[in-house]
């Protein structure tokens, strides 16, 4: 029975949305203080840390756009922010990277948990595009060359004609608000299947090990 | 159902309920934070020790004052129709049908949807926008004046006989009936070195020029910008795509699909571009669909990584070991 039903009231827009936000993801398993005691590995910090590097290569990017295009190229500070984000993203990459692996040797799709894999697998492919535009929207030798090597793949399979890499103005706005909200919303999908279906049992365990 | 199938269902594993296990304290939100933490302190170290690559752009007026005779062999090229982008095809334009995936023409799928005609646009447009130069002027007007099949004669006998020059030295060319050309390549190169290329080719027809397709174009069909990237270690064979100047780590995660471009058969293909992406989007798709195919999704029962993460729990759970 949904909350609105036990209320006894006509379901309205808002009573709907709750009861469909309460089903998916049950008060109690947003922020859990408890997790399977099989949760005992130093494998599981690298979800969070990506999560926790995600954060920082928005933040050190919001300073740096809020700089401009070319902030970074004359300002010794611009070029620290510039630093960070890069560094930031190296380090986004190794530790999603290690999460990727160690799920896959978890086998971590087993008991419906397939969506959360191929979310996972999406947020990983969507941030190598949103790298790489970041590569192109550097407007220095790098993006130079960068853009005209990339350009013959994506021309390739017909999509240069509409992902043009060799406009910076193009490639600048995916970046900084186009992928990043795909990523994002990747991301909150991938998060939310995560803690609707909590952390995956060790392979073999069965119903009599749960208690 | 048949004696034979009873027990391989009987069989099949099933995981449980991840929330009826035993519990143990667990504190997400302090684990998010120290987390953010340790890698707040992590990109602050790396950023100060390492700080990160900013190697300038080449400027067209660099290139003239570098490599003049490449901007004078690439203008004429331009104008013979033997340049990389005049024969590209789409999506700049319809000189060639482009890379085919087996039987699919994709880039031609695509369709030209960036128009380019490189000697029209990369060099006499530009050119027909400078005044008080009056032997441009006659240069181009000549040059406008011919056929079609003129201009192809003048210009590909002057390439050869830049390409057969030292060092591609106009001045050391031989006599030959080139019309125009040489007149016209000189004014590129004097045009190029004043800096006032790159407006013509961006922003001529707006004030706003954010679109870098014609000037990018130009300096991707000479040879001074892979000299230059070819000594930095970027070229296409050089693991050039996920590397950057200077020590720093690139895109790492790009080795698998610049990894293609080193090994045959894609390595000397025609179609290397299009066969790359498409294994590579049929990997992706298998990555994605890992959990629905089988024999890939059983590896990890097979290869037994999973005892170390769960070790504690194999331990209190021998029967599972």
């Amino acid at each position: 029975m949904t909350a609105t039903e036990a209320e006894g009231g006509t379901p309205t827009w808002t009573s709907r949305t709750r009861d469909r936000v309460s089903r998916t993801v049950p008060p109690g398993q947003w922020l859990p203080d408890r997790q399977p005691a099989y949760v005992s590995s130093w494998i599981y910090v690298f979800g969070v840390v990506s999560l926790a590097s995600l954060v920082v290569v928005i933040a050190t990017g919001v300073v740096l756009a809020m700089g401009g295009v070319n902030w970074w190229h004359v300002s010794s500070v611009g070029h620290f922010v510039n630093s960070l984000h890069l560094w930031s993203v190296e380090l986004f990459f190794a530790f999603m990277v290690i999460h990727l692996w160690g799920k896959f040797w978890m086998a971590a799709w087993r008991g419906n948990r397939q969506l959360t894999w191929m979310t996972g697998v999406l947020a990983f492919v969507g941030s190598i595009g949103t790298a790489f535009t970041g590569y192109l929207s550097q407007s220095n030798f790098d993006s130079q060359w960068i853009a005209g090597q990339a350009k013959d793949g994506l021309n390739a399979v017909g999509v240069g004609a509409y992902f043009n890499v060799l406009n910076p103005g193009q490639m600048l706005l995916w970046h900084v608000a186009l992928l990043p909200l795909v990523l994002g919303a990747i991301v909150v999908i991938h998060v939310v299947l995560v803690r609707r279906h909590g952390v995956v049992p060790p392979i073999d365990a069965e119903e009599g090990d749960a208690q | 159902m048949t004696a034979e199938t009873a027990p391989r269902r009987r069989a099949r594993r099933v995981t449980p309920d991840s929330h009826s296990f035993p519990t143990r304290r667990y504190d997400l939100v302090k684990e998010f934070v120290v987390a953010l933490v340790v890698v707040v302190l992590l990109t602050v170290v790396l950023a100060a020790a390492f700080s990160s690559p900013d190697e300038k752009a080449i400027s067209l007026s660099t290139w003239a004052a570098q490599a003049p005779n490449d901007v004078i062999a690439t203008a004429t090229g331009q104008l013979a129709g033997t340049t990389t982008s005049a024969g590209y095809g789409p999506p700049y334009n319809t000189a060639a049908t482009g890379q085919m995936l087996g039987p699919l023409p994709l880039q031609k799928w695509g369709g030209v949807r960036i128009p380019v005609d490189s000697a029209q646009d990369l060099v006499l447009t530009p050119l027909s926008r400078v005044t008080g130069n009056d032997a441009l002027t006659a240069a181009l007007s000549q040059w406008n004046a011919a056929s079609s099949d003129q201009q192809t004669q003048w210009a590909t006998a002057y390439g050869t006989a830049l390409s057969n020059a030292p060092d591609g030295d106009p001045k050391q060319v031989a006599s030959g009936d080139y019309g125009p050309v040489p007149a016209i390549s000189a004014a590129f190169l004097t045009l190029a070195g004043t800096g006032g290329l790159e407006g013509s080719l961006t922003s001529a027809d707006t004030f706003f020029g954010a679109d870098q397709t014609r000037p990018l174009l130009l300096i991707s069909d000479g040879s001074y910008l892979e000299d230059q990237a070819r000594a930095r270690n970027l070229g296409g064979d050089q693991w050039g795509m996920m590397n950057e100047t200077g020590n720093y780590p690139g895109q790492p995660w790009m080795w698998l699909y610049t990894f293609w471009y080193q090994i045959e058969p894609f390595k000397s293909s025609d179609n290397a571009d299009a066969l790359v992406w498409g294994l590579m989007m049929l990997l992706t798709a298998g990555l994605l669909l890992l959990p629905f195919i089988p024999g890939l999704r059983s590896i990890p029962r097979w290869i037994p990584v999973h005892r170390l993460v769960w070790r504690d729990w194999y331990r209190d759970h021998p029967r599972r070991r």
